[in-house]
């Protein structure tokens, strides 16, 4: 088989030394900061309308793809400049996706708000499809994958076995910063005091005057724009972007939110991080081969739900009646 | 007077012809490739190439039918794979096919072919349980298998004085063979060893955390057994964890989408494949300008000469034995030092093509080059580590 054989392990094990433990967790911090992103808009739709939806991972897609022909449009203009070329990509792929985060609730997820939950589930599962298929049948070429180009500093600093890029750097930086503002939105602002009272009790918030179709309509921008931003930062990461990413980073980003707790910003966080550590754990410690490591990380993610089923950060307030 | 006359004639051949033209029968011969996917440049080269088979029949006037090509895509996916190979095989008007160039989809297809008593001719997949697990007369193949070139492969890691190899393959059928026969071909050669194997996904995106393994291990080869996407991936992931490797793939990385997915990073790369370089094949000029006469979207790839040749093969026993399958497989069964453009083709008991020929790349300045015409063997150029 495919494995390691047993006299390996240890002799892998021992030096561990810290140089590549770092870079095993510079390689989890990425990974998880792209989960914790998708994660985090599952929670934000579940937290103001109880709703799961399930074509978040595909949104990202469709972002990643616009920021790619955003970049291509660049190109053909003549705008040589890398730092201007990104800044555009990124705001057009997040403005356009947090459009389509807004169409999305307002014609699929909201007329259903009284029919049983699991419709809006299986629209939205089919939306996700649909997106996907389009980009795979209507982005020139889109069924390749697609080289996405590295804008970001190439350099990196070599410590040992260590390998700090700067591009990673900047992309965990500008994650970290997406995420406090994020926080400060939802902490600070009238808008975040408004999107709070929405999850907490809809018709409560109604009669304080809240209106309440607009605050839905702004969280799922917000969520969905940050998966847009999700894509790009994949983009540069990996440097090729293909119609399959968002399937995969859709299903591992609402199981980072479900262990995280749903309706919990911290722990849709938490959760991603959670599952970009299980799957290194389970590719550098177990002794099968790689391909085992979602087999692993999946299998510890339904241990934890059936252990702590309302997640591991539970919402302060339920606001189920 | 005499011109009318002239005219008259000419008009009457025309008649003729076209009458003769009108009277050939139609026959239905099918391609099955990777047209959508990773691999797709393969897919649309080989079906090109097929086409090209056909379209060149049906230019003969001393062709005794009037061809047809049905094409169906198999995703490079064995579910897929399939579902197109009963429809294709279930349609009773087609008569034969020259199919895949994945060798999940060609091993996973090869019972419903023999079910439906269906004569096919694989044009680029090179796992030997396609012809060897089996012994379906329906079954043949014209390019040679993976044994062959992880000798090859092994041969040369071991020439040029590397002595440890980590080995990363994906886990689908065409990626575990090419670990075995890799592995044991070094084992056998013993000058090399391997330090860590490591089996992926075929459709993985992050390849940090096995690479960084890889980098704690320090080999002076990474030998890659998969198709061109994972390929790409693993090999611009090394660049960001900074490992210094020699890259080393198979046939399945042999294609222009790999260099264009990798730009320079491409370079240095090595890799293998059964026969010659398409120019340097017998017929090799012949078929590139055919080929380029059409102006096709897309170039013929790697194993378009095996695609054209598996269908101009299948023409040929159409043509001899008439729209049949069974008569079709019967005279499949006898090909023997039969002339193509990619060689002479012989068909073993088990439908295999013996041809022993291994050509050996390495990517200089973008390009997939011979490896001994190549700087690197001339020692202008050197490999990471190449002494």
């Amino acid at each position: 088989m495919p494995g390691i054989r047993p006299g390996m392990t240890v002799e892998l094990l021992t030096p561990m030394n810290a140089a590549l433990l770092a870079q095993y967790v510079m390689n989890g911090l990425m990974l998880g900061m792209m989960y914790g992103l998708v994660a985090v808009g599952f929670t934000l739709f579940f937290g103001v309308l109880d709703v799961i939806k399930f074509s978040h991972g595909d949104v990202l897609t469709v972002g990643a793809f616009t920021a790619l022909a955003t970049f291509a449009g660049v190109n053909a203009m003549g705008l040589a400049s890398p730092w201007l070329a990104l800044l555009l990509m990124l705001v057009i792929a997040t403005l356009a996706m947090a459009f389509l985060g807004m169409l999305i609730a307002r014609f699929l997820v909201m007329p259903l708000r009284s029919a049983p939950a699991l419709n809006t589930l299986l629209i939205t599962l089919m939306l996700g499809t649909v997106l996907r298929e389009c980009v795979r049948l209507f982005y020139p070429q889109g069924a390749n994958p697609k080289p996405f180009p590295a804008l970001l500093p190439r350099g990196s600093i070599d410590i040992g076995a260590f390998n700090l890029r700067f591009d990673n750097v900047m992309m965990l930086a500008a994650g970290a910063l997406v995420i406090v503002g994020l926080q400060l939105l939802l902490n600070r602002t009238k808008l975040g005091l408004a999107i709070r009272a929405v999850a907490q009790d809809e018709e409560t918030a109604r009669t304080m005057g809240i209106n309440f179709t607009a605050i839905v309509l702004i969280t799922f921008a917000i969520g969905s724009g940050l998966a847009a931003f999700a894509g790009v930062m994949n983009g540069l990461y990996y440097n090729e972007v293909n119609f399959g990413i968002g399937l995969y980073l859709g299903v591992i980003g609402f199981s980072a939110a479900i262990i995280g707790g749903l309706g919990s910003i911290y722990g849709a966080i938490l959760g991603g991080f959670l599952f970009a550590g299980l799957q290194i754990i389970g590719t550098v410690l177990l002794p099968l081969a790689s391909a085992y490591k979602d087999v692993f990380a999946f299998a510890v993610v339904i241990a934890l739900m059936a252990w702590r089923p309302t997640g591991l950060i539970r919402e302060k307030i339920s606001e189920r009646v | 007077m005499k011109k009318s006359a002239i005219l008259a004639a000419v008009g009457i051949a025309a008649l003729l012809l076209a009458g003769a033209a009108e009277a050939k029968d139609k026959v239905k011969v099918g391609f099955i490739g990777p047209l959508t996917g990773g691999v797709s440049a393969n897919g649309l080269g080989g079906r090109n190439s097929a086409d090209l088979a056909v379209r060149l029949r049906n230019a003969d006037p001393k062709a005794k039918y009037e061809y047809e090509l049905i094409v169906l895509d198999d995703e490079c996916k064995p579910n897929v794979a399939v579902q197109v190979a009963t429809k294709m095989a279930a349609e009773k008007d087609i008569v034969a096919a020259a199919t895949h160039y994945c060798s999940a989809t060609a091993i996973a297809t090869v019972d419903t072919y023999h079910k439906f008593g269906f004569p096919v001719i694989v044009w680029g997949a090179v796992l030997p349980d396609i012809t060897y697990r089996n012994n379906y007369a329906e079954v043949h193949r014209v390019n040679g298998t993976m044994i062959n070139q992880n000798d090859a492969n092994a041969e040369l890691i071991s020439s040029l004085g590397y002595k440890t190899v980590a080995v990363i393959h994906d886990t689908t059928d065409y990626g575990k063979g090419h670990n075995e026969y890799f592995s044991k071909s070094l084992e056998k050669i013993g000058k090399a060893k391997i330090v860590g194997t490591f089996g992926v996904t075929a459709d993985q995106q992050d390849f940090t955390t096995e690479l960084t393994k890889i980098k704690a291990l320090n080999p002076d080869v990474i030998y890659f057994g998969g198709l061109t996407p994972i390929g790409v991936r693993i090999r611009s992931q090394m660049d960001k964890l900074g490992i210094k490797a020699v890259f080393d793939g198979t046939s399945g990385i042999v294609s222009d989408s790999y260099i264009q997915g990798l730009g320079p990073l491409a370079e240095g790369t090595l890799a293998f494949r059964e026969g010659a370089p398409t120019e340097k094949l017998p017929g090799g000029k012949f078929f590139m300008e055919k080929y380029n006469e059409q102006k096709y979207e897309n170039p013929p790839e790697a194993y378009g000469a095996f695609a054209f040749a598996a269908m101009n093969m299948i023409l040929d026993a159409i043509e001899k034995v008439g729209p049949d399958r069974k008569k079709v497989i019967d005279e499949l069964a006898n090909v023997k030092d039969r002339d193509s453009i990619v060689g002479k083709i012989t068909f073993d008991d088990h439908g295999q093509n013996t041809v022993p020929v291994i050509t050996k790349y390495v990517v200089q300045d973008g390009k997939f080059v011979e490896w001994a015409d190549s700087e690197y063997a001339s020692g202008k150029r050197k490999l990471p580590g190449q002494k």
